[in-house]
């Protein structure tokens, strides 16, 4: 399990940026411009991709938190942290293409969009999951804390989509579903399997650091309980 | 004894706490009157602006100071042991949840009756739409806050940096109880010509529905490690 590990990581983090890459070399050169945005909308095969994985990655984080509440064993406590953690940065990449894309298209950088909305709370959410598992020292609590606090927020995925949408009902323009051309559903599909399989990498290497802190913090002796009383005259010798 | 035996001893045991200490109450009350004056001073004194936001400006205030209710309620708790006391006492674990968000919501009401009135007066707002729907939203809402706030209180409560984390881990989750609770208040003040008000109530009901389960029944986990 040591470097094997490792090693499936590495395989599949550069195959999904090879994939990746093929599929934004098509999506950039050889598919023909949306109608609408012009260039500006190829940022679909990188954003409509990451928006898919993030959701499946935290899906993969609440279902490994489940586990790891149910069965107490270490290595899903550190399978629930390397999809919570990759799966917020997937998050922010999101929100900063999302930025990227609205200035040229909305003229705006941010706008109550019901799924903007939802990326930005859910990466809050997600985020301080991962602050709160830093500040807790013992180990058991650590475990239920993440665990829990991973269900928690998962849970509120679809209320927070739910109740934006209902609440921008005004302003939303809802984009329907169009028929995208052949050569445009290519790249985004390539794309998503693409930073599908590198976001697989990237978990399995965030779970495989995360298993050796959690041994190695077990393996480190225990502090001794409080300092030897220091002695004034013993010092000035 | 019985869960709901076990339950009402709870919150009668926490309002009597609270009621020892009714100094901090009071205190915390203040708090939300000082912090609806502070919006009202933020946006300067236009009386429709202020009118249209009076709901907004209520359930941040109520907000706010539920976090320090909330870090509070478990505090008292684990500062002393009592937590362990209380978790050998022959109920089960979840009836101690829902005693202590039971209680937090009957104080968050309290602050509200409080709040309520000095927000209407200070923005002008008026209740057009009833007291009792407004009644009901209020306790829709406290409820909102008050079950993932105990929750997150308890997971909390003996790390260090608490009380930043309350509200972090709180403020995000809540966000569709805010909303339905905020929109479902504007609506009973300005009027409600779109029939809208339904939908937000059951938001807000299925919200409280979801987590007042959810978290009684990982409530044990936290409490117990």
């Amino acid at each position: 399990m040591t470097s094997r590990s490792y090693t499936v990581a590495l395989a599949f983090t550069l195959l999904g940026v090879a994939i990746t890459a093929i599929g934004h070399a098509i999506g950039l050169f050889v598919a023909p411009a949306e109608a609408m945005m012009g260039d500006v909308g190829r940022i679909l095969y990188v954003h409509v991709p990451t928006a898919w994985n993030a959701m499946l990655v935290f899906l993969f984080g609440f279902g490994a938190a489940v586990a790891s509440l149910w069965t107490g064993r270490r290595r899903w406590d550190a399978w629930t942290t390397a999809a919570v953690e990759v799966g917020t940065v997937l998050t922010l990449l999101l929100l900063v293409q999302g930025s990227l894309w609205a200035k040229p298209t909305w003229g705006v950088y941010w706008t109550w969009d019901p799924r903007l909305t939802t990326s930005a709370v859910l990466g809050a959410a997600f985020g301080v999951v991962l602050l709160l598992r830093r500040l807790i020292d013992q180990p058991a609590r650590r475990q239920v804390a993440t665990a829990v606090a991973t269900i928690v927020a998962f849970v509120d995925v679809p209320i927070v989509y739910m109740s934006v949408r209902w609440w921008n009902s005004l302003h939303q323009t809802q984009s329907t579903p169009k028929t995208i051309d052949k050569m445009m559903a290519v790249p985004l599909w390539v794309s998503a399997v693409g930073i599908l399989v590198l976001s697989i990498g990237l978990v399995i290497a965030r779970w495989r650091t995360e298993t050796a802190r959690l041994a190695a913090e077990e393996r480190a002796p225990d502090l001794p309980d409080a300092p030897a009383p220091l002695h004034l005259d013993q010092e000035s010798r | 004894m019985n869960v709901g035996r076990a339950v009402v001893a709870l919150v009668a045991k926490d309002l009597l706490v609270e009621w020892r200490a009714r100094a901090q109450l009071v205190a915390l009350l203040g708090f939300s009157v000082v912090v609806l004056l502070l919006f009202s001073f933020a946006v300067g004194p236009d009386s429709t602006l202020l009118a249209r936001h009076a709901g907004g400006y209520l359930w941040l205030a109520l907000l706010l100071a539920s976090t320090l209710l909330l870090a509070r309620s478990l505090q008292v708790e684990t500062e002393t042991g009592a937590l362990e006391a209380l978790l050998l006492a022959p109920v089960p674990a979840p009836a101690i949840f829902y005693g202590k968000a039971l209680a937090n919501t009957g104080l968050l009401v309290l602050v509200a009756g409080v709040a309520l009135p000095v927000d209407l007066a200070i923005t002008g707002a008026a209740v057009t739409g009833g007291l009792l729907p407004l009644a009901g939203v209020v306790l829709l809402g406290a409820a909102g806050i008050s079950a993932p706030g105990t929750f997150y209180a308890a997971l909390t409560a003996r790390v260090a940096g608490r009380q930043i984390l309350l509200p972090l881990l709180l403020f995000p989750l809540i966000v569709p109880a805010l909303l339905a609770a905020v929109k479902a208040t504007s609506l009973l003040m300005e009027g409600d010509p779109m029939g809208q008000l339904g939908s937000w109530m059951v938001l807000l009901l299925c919200f409280d529905l979801i987590y007042w389960s959810l978290c009684g029944v990982l409530f044990e986990r936290v409490v117990e490690t």
